[in-house]
């Protein structure tokens, strides 16, 4: 090919209808362009249609006093509050029961996915039969199972299950005693934080003492003793300012003490080890995906079975793992909207139900509870990302 | 290119779906799919549950059925959208349904911002609490402390947390979505108490195991007027529904019942004769034919009829008429004349 048919061939740019890459530009901005009309079409629409049918639009209904009660919340509320508390109530109780129920599955599934490959028959097939029944049974049944089965077999008030005069179990919940903090107990818990930052840092040296010298310094037990001495000592320095709240019967129900609604352990159970049975199935394949020459080749330089686990393969398998293993998390956070089936007051329960009803504000509060879930979904789906990154194989 | 016209076509679609949604005339609505759309409580002894037959009965799917009536000249016109209280008014608002007959409390709220017009009271009543009688508790004065059982998104959420507010006392609300779970809550000893609609607690109570294990309490907490609603802003569909109600209160006052409609067509008295369509033009002004009344309570009944079978003294709930009486016999039923 000589220089001018190469510079022929250069500059014989097809014509612009013709050229690829401007159709691709011109019809994708012709896209957005049709579908952002649509939806403000959808939107005036709606606007319109609710004038006319006289509904009130806007989101000022925040401010009016809700006045209905709520059986749990994790911040001060009564019945004065305004609709705009109730969100941030029912926001809170949903992250709550999400939060602990992502913690659970994954404790749970990761134990019972390593001894679904585990050489014992008994604990792999124990294993086997939990996941493939909590697999295959919907969501909303074991919570229903959770809630009317187990719990309500539970005594009543009157007649509840109880350990010493601190604990007691029966259909209302489980009471325990709650710390009450007098006095100096300020300290105990800044004791207590600075500990737990020096035993870190303790921690971080440690490793990177190891990086560099190959010796290792075993800080464990240093660290305990820090965590739990140090606190415990102040304690007894400050004249014991904890005192602890028990629950006693009153008229109908106890009062006093911290008690844990069967609503939230109904919930909390099913979404755990529904979840779980997922994730477990999710660890197994990480682990499977991990070459078995790699389990061959620690065994040859004579780590233990647990320390080949623990070093080799599970650092391996997160790569395989922590994909999939977010699906799961998100399905959980989301699963936890069944929650207004057994009336556990929830985001779905408080804010989408009683105050959607009261307000009727249908359009602005199923808004607002959409975004939530959007962003609790986009909050744990970038952490896993960034998580992710952190565990994939980097290649030199 | 595919995409593109795929994404024209839809928006298209979308648009025309919308636009439509606007249409206000629900009485050629309602004629040209043949059927009423009604809204009705999911399972509520007397007012609205589907019988062993598997036909829904109860003083408001009469309603249903009396505007059926009116509308078709034949009551069985009627497909039933059993609802929770939760999405009661979104249908209605959306146009899943045409009316909603489903013991809801009247209320300015719901009158002037959810867009809804209330086409009368069907049912006068008050809230009040249903106790374990082992609990020994004779008032509500008594309930300090309680776990009260109740059912999401209702009137009753309100009234009670006022209550309890006003005599100091405290509860905990376990909040459920139908009338069902809220009952068994209560079976299972989950709540000591359950509140709402004292019709309701009687209907409920002949849920459980063991009816006479439980009791109402006498305090009547709040006014609850029941009734028929419709969306605001289409006037004829509103007064089909409004005397709909009217007609069949009417017709009780006037002595005209679905055994004895017939014979009144040629009775003397010029209500009666108002009210059946032998005089006047009055179907005409909603619509409807002028045979809307007598259809009604051919098919129907009157209101005192349709009391009796559904909750009155011949139905299992054996509920008083006392305020749902005729305002010339001790109650506060009282509706406005034909003429």
């Amino acid at each position: 090919m000589t220089e001018r048919d190469e510079r022929r061939l250069a500059s014989s740019k097809p014509a612009p209808w013709n050229d690829p890459k401007t159709r691709a530009v011109v019809f994708q901005a012709l896209t957005v362009v049709v579908v952002g009309y649509v939806f403000y079409v959808i939107f005036q629409n709606t606007l319109y249609n609710m004038e006319r049918r006289g509904i009130s639009t806007g989101f000022g209904f925040l401010h009016n006093q809700a006045g209905f009660g709520v059986l749990m919340s994790l911040i001060p509320y009564n019945e004065t509050d305004t609709y705009g508390r109730t969100f941030f109530v029912g926001l809170l109780n949903t992250l709550l029961v999400s939060g602990l129920g992502i913690v659970f599955a994954t404790v749970v599934g990761f134990l019972v996915g390593v001894a679904r490959l585990s050489s014992n028959w008994l604990i792999a097939k124990v294993a086997m039969v939990y996941i493939e029944t909590l697999r295959n049974i919907p969501l909303l049944l074991q919570i229903f199972f959770w809630y009317y089965v187990v719990l309500q077999a539970l005594p009543s008030a009157r007649q509840s299950m109880s350990l010493g005069k601190s604990l007691f179990l029966n259909i209302r919940g489980l009471y325990l005693p709650a710390p009450v903090l007098n006095d100096g107990a300020g300290y105990i818990i800044f004791t207590a934080v600075v500990a737990v930052i020096a035993a870190v840092i303790i921690a971080i040296w440690a490793n990177r003492h190891q990086e560099k010298t190959g010796n290792r310094i075993k800080v464990l037990w240093l660290n305990l003793s820090l965590v739990v001495v140090a606190p415990t000592l102040v304690y007894f320095i400050m004249g014991r300012p904890v005192s602890l709240d028990y629950p006693t019967l009153q008229g109908f129900n106890f009062q006093g003490g911290m008690r844990m609604i069967p609503e939230l352990m109904a919930l909390l159970w099913a979404l755990s080890f529904y979840t779980a049975a997922f994730i477990a199935e999710i660890v197994r394949s990480g682990i499977l995906a991990v070459g078995h020459g790699q389990t061959e080749a620690a065994r040859s330089l004579g780590l233990r079975s647990g320390q080949t686990l623990r070093l080799i393969i599970i650092p391996q398998a997160l790569r395989v793992i922590v994909p999939p293993l977010t699906s799961q998390y998100l399905n959980l956070a989301k699963n936890s909207s069944l929650a207004t089936a057994i009336g556990y007051p929830d985001l779905v329960s408080v804010f989408m139900g009683t105050t959607l009803n009261q307000t009727g504000q249908a359009v602005e509060i199923v808004g607002m509870t959409m975004a939530v879930y959007l962003t609790i979904s986009l909050s744990i789906s970038g952490f896993m990302n960034w998580y992710n990154k952190r565990v994939a194989l980097v290649e030199r | 290119m595919k995409t593109t016209i795929r994404v024209l076509t839809a928006a298209a679609v979308a648009a025309v779906a919308f636009a439509s949604v606007a249409s206000a005339a629900t009485l050629d609505d309602v004629k040209a799919r043949g059927v009423l759309s009604c809204g009705v409580n999911t399972g509520l002894p007397g007012f609205s549950q589907a019988n062993d037959q598997n036909q829904w009965v109860g003083l408001d799917v009469d309603m249903c059925r009396a505007v059926a009536a009116a509308v078709f000249g034949d009551a069985s016109k009627v497909k039933y959208v059993p609802l929770t209280a939760k999405e009661r008014f979104t249908a209605l608002q959306s146009g899943e349904i045409d009316l909603l007959a489903r013991n809801t409390t009247w209320t300015m709220t719901r009158d002037t911002q959810l867009g809804l017009n209330f086409a009368g009271v069907n049912y006068y009543d008050g809230q009040g609490f249903l106790v374990n009688k082992s609990l020994g508790v004779k008032s509500a004065m008594e309930l300090n402390g309680a776990s009260v059982c109740i059912q999401a998104g209702t009137t009753t959420e309100l009234n009670l947390a006022d209550y309890f507010r006003q005599h100091h006392m405290k509860y905990s609300p376990i909040t459920f979505d139908t009338s069902d779970q809220t009952i068994a809550g209560f079976q299972s000893g989950r709540c000591d108490v359950l509140t709402s609609d004292r019709s309701q607690l009687y209907a409920l109570r002949i849920k459980l195991a063991d009816p006479s294990s439980a009791e109402v309490l006498p305090e009547v907490i709040s006014k609850e007027p029941l009734g028929p609603v419709v969306r605001q802003g289409d006037d004829q569909w509103f007064n089909i529904a409004k005397w709909s109600l009217s007609a069949m209160i009417n017709a009780e006052e006037l002595g005209v019942t679905s055994a004895n409609v017939d014979e009144m067509k040629s009775s003397t008295n010029p209500s009666v004769k108002r009210l059946l369509g032998v005089d006047g033009d009055f179907g005409k002004g909603m619509g409807i034919g002028n045979d809307w009344a007598y259809n009604i309570i051919k098919q129907v009944g009157n209101y005192s009829e349709s009391f009796e079978r559904n909750v009155g003294m011949s139905s299992p709930l054996k509920i008083e008429r006392g305020l749902n009486a005729l305002w010339n016999q001790g109650g506060i039923l009282y509706a406005p004349p034909i003429r």
